[in-house]
């Protein structure tokens, strides 16, 4: 059996594969939007919270840090429903994928809130903005600026992390490729074009995540600064 | 308030960073309208004091009453219990202060530094806020500077902004800590236009600068701190031709020698 072009255009745009395709994009999405979610909160915690916050979020971050992220989809999903507690195949990726990243931006979002310059606190503090809106108005959006990157490649990751959900059956790009090889035992073909797939993926994601880029420069661009300083 | 006239009353201040004492017993009065010149050499205590006066730094014993507010602090049964972030800021905005390094907002557009504050603090309909930051700019004399970020503007026209953005929340108090000492020299005189022209208008302001021109021209008192106390308090012409105390003397002819 060699290398057959014919299947291989047929599983580029075959109907399992696509819809393996649109799995891992919602799921990469949402995982990624909780995650972001678990992270701020964690980082919060960790910077600004009493000792017992603190210590919740250091070891949540020490946790999920150190452990693989195919362990803990594992025991999510076959581990504990032996304590009772069931979560179906799409719940378990979810809480695994956006637990295992929430600990990761924790990390991420401190650095890039502790990057904003001292005096930021003091001038929002003096216009009269109690914790939350100093945190919300001034200091977050300051901190995207240099969470942005490492983000963006966080969620470049995510998206090739998903595979790894095949493992717990979950209908994703991996594990339809992983069915369609089944099929007509062109294993070669199919895992080309999930790769294909991933490669497309990641490479519109680089787009996005340059104009979002741009965008959080804006404000500090190099070239306005300096046409600007003789008025 | 023990006198209805006072925007600021200091009793018994203290204030130390680990052994380093920074304040020790400080009492002061700044009566509504008055401008008060503060000034000392650099560690003597008076940035320190300024940040206190807006509960950017907590003291350690004394009372700070200023722009009505018992600052950091209410009084229950004539007790004093220590106020919780939320009710800080609240007294916080009665109070304009600015900064040796401006500290503007640089994520947005110079408006949107001056509306912040009273659209989302105050929550302030935000045509109304506009207006007034329009007004603001061109009262600091940047009326065309409204869609510029602070990047893109130089130091004495940052300064500027960020008066106008302490302005916007409409203070009974501004505090200046050393606005002018982060610029070119060419930028001071702007700044101090500003400052000249908002004590004029009647603002009630405490300065820490080293800009002795200003002191003679717009201080109501000039005041001398020195090893975390203050040494002298007087007149800006006691200050400059009388002076009581030999630390000003000696500081005089430090400054004025060239």
């Amino acid at each position: 059996m060699s290398w057959s072009w014919p299947y291989f255009f047929d599983y580029m745009i075959n109907g399992l594969m696509l819809r393996g395709v649109w799995v891992t994009i919602w799921l990469s999405i949402i995982s990624m939007i909780l995650g972001l979610g678990l992270g701020i909160i964690a980082a919060l915690m960790k910077m600004y919270g009493n000792r017992i916050a603190r210590y919740i979020a250091e070891f949540y971050i020490w946790l999920f840090r150190g452990t693989p992220i195919l362990i803990q989809l594992v025991i999510i999903y076959t581990g504990l429903p032996q304590l009772g507690i069931r979560f179906n195949v799409v719940e378990s990726c979810i809480l695994g994928l956006a637990l295992n990243e929430g600990a990761y931006l924790a990390e991420i979002i401190r650095a890039g809130i502790m990057s904003v310059d001292k005096g930021q606190e003091d001038a929002s503090r003096a216009v009269g903005m109690n914790w939350r809106e100093r945190m919300w108005l001034v200091i977050l959006p300051q901190a995207t600026r240099t969470i942005i990157p490492p983000l963006g490649n966080q969620f470049n990751g995510m998206l090739k992390t998903t595979s790894l959900c095949s493992v717990i059956s979950m209908q994703e790009l991996m594990r339809s490729a992983q069915m369609i090889a089944q099929i007509q035992f062109r294993v070669l073909e199919a895992y080309c074009i999930a790769a294909l797939w991933y490669l497309l993926l990641v490479s519109i994601w680089g787009l996005i995540q340059a104009r979002i880029e741009a965008h959080y420069e804006k404000p500090f661009g190099a070239e306005e600064a300096i046409s600007s300083v003789e008025n | 308030m023990d006198d209805i006239g006072s925007v600021v009353s200091l009793k018994n201040v203290k204030k130390a960073f680990g052994n380093n004492v920074v304040l020790s017993g400080i009492d002061l009065e700044v009566r509504k309208g008055e401008v008060v010149v503060i000034c000392g050499r650099s560690g003597s205590g008076k940035s320190t004091l300024l940040r206190c006066i807006d509960q950017l730094e907590t003291i350690d014993s004394g009372q700070i009453r200023a722009a009505g507010h018992l600052m950091g602090f209410k009084e229950v049964k004539g007790k004093l219990l220590p106020l919780h972030d939320s009710a800080i800021a609240r007294q916080q905005r009665d109070i304009g202060m600015v900064f040796q390094n401006f500290n503007l907002f640089p994520h947005i557009s110079v408006l949107e530094n001056i509306m912040l504050a009273p659209a989302r603090i105050l929550k302030r309909k935000r045509s109304e806020v506009k207006q007034e930051a329009v007004a603001l700019l061109e009262r600091v004399g940047l009326p065309d500077k409204q869609n510029a970020y602070p990047r893109q503007l130089s130091g004495g026209q940052q300064q500027r902004i960020a008066i106008a953005r302490a302005l916007a929340m409409k203070p009974k108090l501004m505090l200046f800590d050393e606005p002018t000492s982060a610029l070119d020299p060419e930028m001071i005189s702007e700044v101090l236009d500003v400052m000249v022209d908002l004590s004029k208008a009647g603002m009630t302001m405490i300065v820490v600068t080293h800009e002795m021109g200003f002191a003679r021209a717009a201080a109501d008192r000039v005041i001398l701190m020195h090893d975390a106390k203050i040494v002298e308090d007087g007149a800006p012409g006691d200050f400059f031709e009388r002076p009581k105390s030999e630390h000003t003397r000696l500081f005089l002819s430090k400054i004025l020698q060239h």
